[in-house]
């Protein structure tokens, strides 16, 4: 095998890398206790890394890993518990033996139903994902979610002992139960992106998880690629990649989208989005996911002709807001519609909306509510709306940015 | 796995029901216990007197202290509960969900500590 001439490090980071969710998943399937599988694990990466420089990269790594892994896990297990509850745990253990040798089941999609279980508070389900399945530390985590790496670290610990003690199972719900728990699935693969998105291009002190969220969204669609909605998060995430790179200039300075150069934007990726648009809509099952991706694909208009196609953009936003009934989205409706009746109407669409407190301290809102009373002349009201906006706004780009804006009002 | 299912409603709405409304209810408490007892989950199960007949009693400075009353004075009050033995949090969420409990207050569910599992 090709592995063999391979250096042991290597070796052990690819399989790593390829394998770790699916060891965890797999060690934890039985016994549902996540924090066990993973200290087998990484007791199992560290002997790999001792051991295999002296004897050799093993045939078939993963197996070799995984037999390691369980050693570790009965190992500890029998430390730890009383006489009889051991007996369980290593039995659960050892249970699993039967598929040695043999390729090892891939149950990640059941490790992220589990992470995701409405019996785990929403907020934690990323973190908590993006740890089983691909291995993240809590200080990398904590560091996405803008949380410090202790109070992150105590969260997981909490979630994966609810876990285990509350026996929330490792399993793919069944048809009825799919929709509703697929969706907190794919939740938390977007919190997870969102958070990597929304990362000031600058602080480079600050982990981008989208990589990562990315992966998770590919998992999905490898294991449950009927599902609409899955592809339609996977082609909204990765219309917005594409345009990542066209986000900041050379100098690191924001450019908003209206500003961004289509040309520049990522067209692999575009074309990837857009096949699995088309094939998620011929389930014929719309849904928020699959809107959000045909919005970014209604902007793909102007890179072709050059000039946005606002009327498309309105209708997807009427669509999604019927789902989502989100203030947000309402927004950016609002927004669009402005493009097409102006200003002055659109000025009076966020009056309607301001009464909704979500918006109060949403950056975006200020922000856009100072273009439009700027457009509209009313410039006093436009320096003080730009004013709360760069009050509320973390990312230093941003914030220059809207300085610039409110800067450039006529006095 | 054993849970504990826990029934929490509002007693003054409970004493509020006319006649038929409490037949009918307790013709579903019995059909949800049969189908229990038919899945061979049930483990146990009573129906508790309301909280006005409840007493709480705690040691305080070596001298016990009791009082009349429920523990937390709070409009849902724990009204009874099943005992259930299923393979995992899944079924005792659905089973919660069956329960009239469900529909007319709010289910908690909690699972049994394993003492054996505990060093």
């Amino acid at each position: 095998m090709s592995l063999r001439a391979q250096d042991p490090r290597e070796t052990a980071e690819a399989v790593a890398r390829r394998s770790y969710g699916k060891l965890v998943a797999f060690l934890a399937a039985r016994t549902r206790d996540l924090a066990a599988a993973e200290d087998a694990l990484s007791e199992a990466f560290s002997a790999a890394l001792a051991d295999w420089p002296i004897g050799g990269c093993p045939a078939n790594p993963e197996a070799w890993l995984l037999t390691v892994a369980r050693r570790k896990a009965i190992d500890s297990a029998r430390r730890s518990r009383t006489a009889e509850a051991a007996t369980d745990h290593v039995r659960l253990f050892a249970e699993e033996t039967d598929a040695e040798g043999s390729e090892i089941p891939d149950r990640r999609l059941a490790l992220m139903f589990a992470c995701a279980h409405p019996a785990i508070d929403a907020n934690i389900r990323a973190p908590l994902m993006l740890q089983a399945v691909l291995g993240l530390n809590a200080e990398t985590i904590a560091s996405a979610f803008l949380m410090s790496p202790a109070a992150m670290s105590k969260r997981l610990v909490r979630a994966k002992e609810k876990i285990r003690e509350a026996g929330i199972p490792f399993i793919v719900p069944d048809r009825e139960d799919l929709p509703a728990r697929r969706d907190a699935v794919l939740d938390a693969i977007y919190a997870a992106f969102a958070e990597g998105w929304s990362d000031p291009g600058t602080d480079v002190v600050r982990r981008d998880l989208t990589t990562e969220a990315l992966f998770l969204a590919r998992l999905v669609v490898e294991l449950l690629p009927e599902e609409p909605e899955t592809l339609g998060l996977l082609a909204l995430m990765l219309h917005a990649d594409a345009r990542r790179a066209t986000r900041r200039n050379e100098n690191g300075d924001y450019i908003p989208f209206a500003e961004q150069d289509p040309a520049r934007w990522n067209s692999a990726m575009i074309g990837e989005a857009e096949a699995l648009l088309r094939r998620a809509s011929a389930h014929g099952a719309i849904g928020r996911y699959q809107l959000e991706a045909a919005l970014q694909s209604a902007h793909i208009h102007r890179r072709r002709t050059g000039v946005p196609n606002w009327a498309e953009i309105v209708r997807l936003y009427d669509a999604l807001f019927a789902f989502s009934n989100s203030p947000v989205v309402a927004l950016n409706r609002a927004l669009a519609k402005a493009e097409i009746n102006g200003a002055q109407a659109a000025l009076q669409d966020l009056d309607e909306l301001s009464a909704d407190a979500r918006l109060k301290d949403y950056q975006p809102y200020w922000a856009a509510r100072a273009e439009l009373l700027a457009k509209a002349g009313a410039q006093a009201q436009a320096r003080a709306a730009y004013e709360i906006a760069i009050g509320l706004e973390r990312d230093p780009a941003v914030r220059r940015f809207l300085q610039r804006r409110q800067a450039s009002l006529p006095a | 796995m054993h849970y504990l299912l826990m029934i929490y409603s509002n007693e003054a709405a409970m004493m509020n029901r006319t006649k038929p409304e409490q037949e009918q209810m307790i013709a579903a408490y019995t059909a949800y216990t049969e189908a229990l007892k038919k899945a061979g989950v049930l483990a146990g199960s009573n129906r508790l007197r309301p909280s006005t007949d409840a007493t709480t009693v705690r040691i305080a400075g070596g001298k016990s202290q009791v009082l009349d009353g429920p523990y937390a004075d709070t409009k849902e009050q724990l009204g009874g509960y099943y005992l259930i033995d299923v393979p995992d949090l899944d079924a005792a969420l659905s089973w919660a969900a069956r329960c009239p409990g469900a529909t007319h207050g709010i289910m908690e569910v909690r699972p049994i500590w394993n003492m054996t599992s505990y060093p």
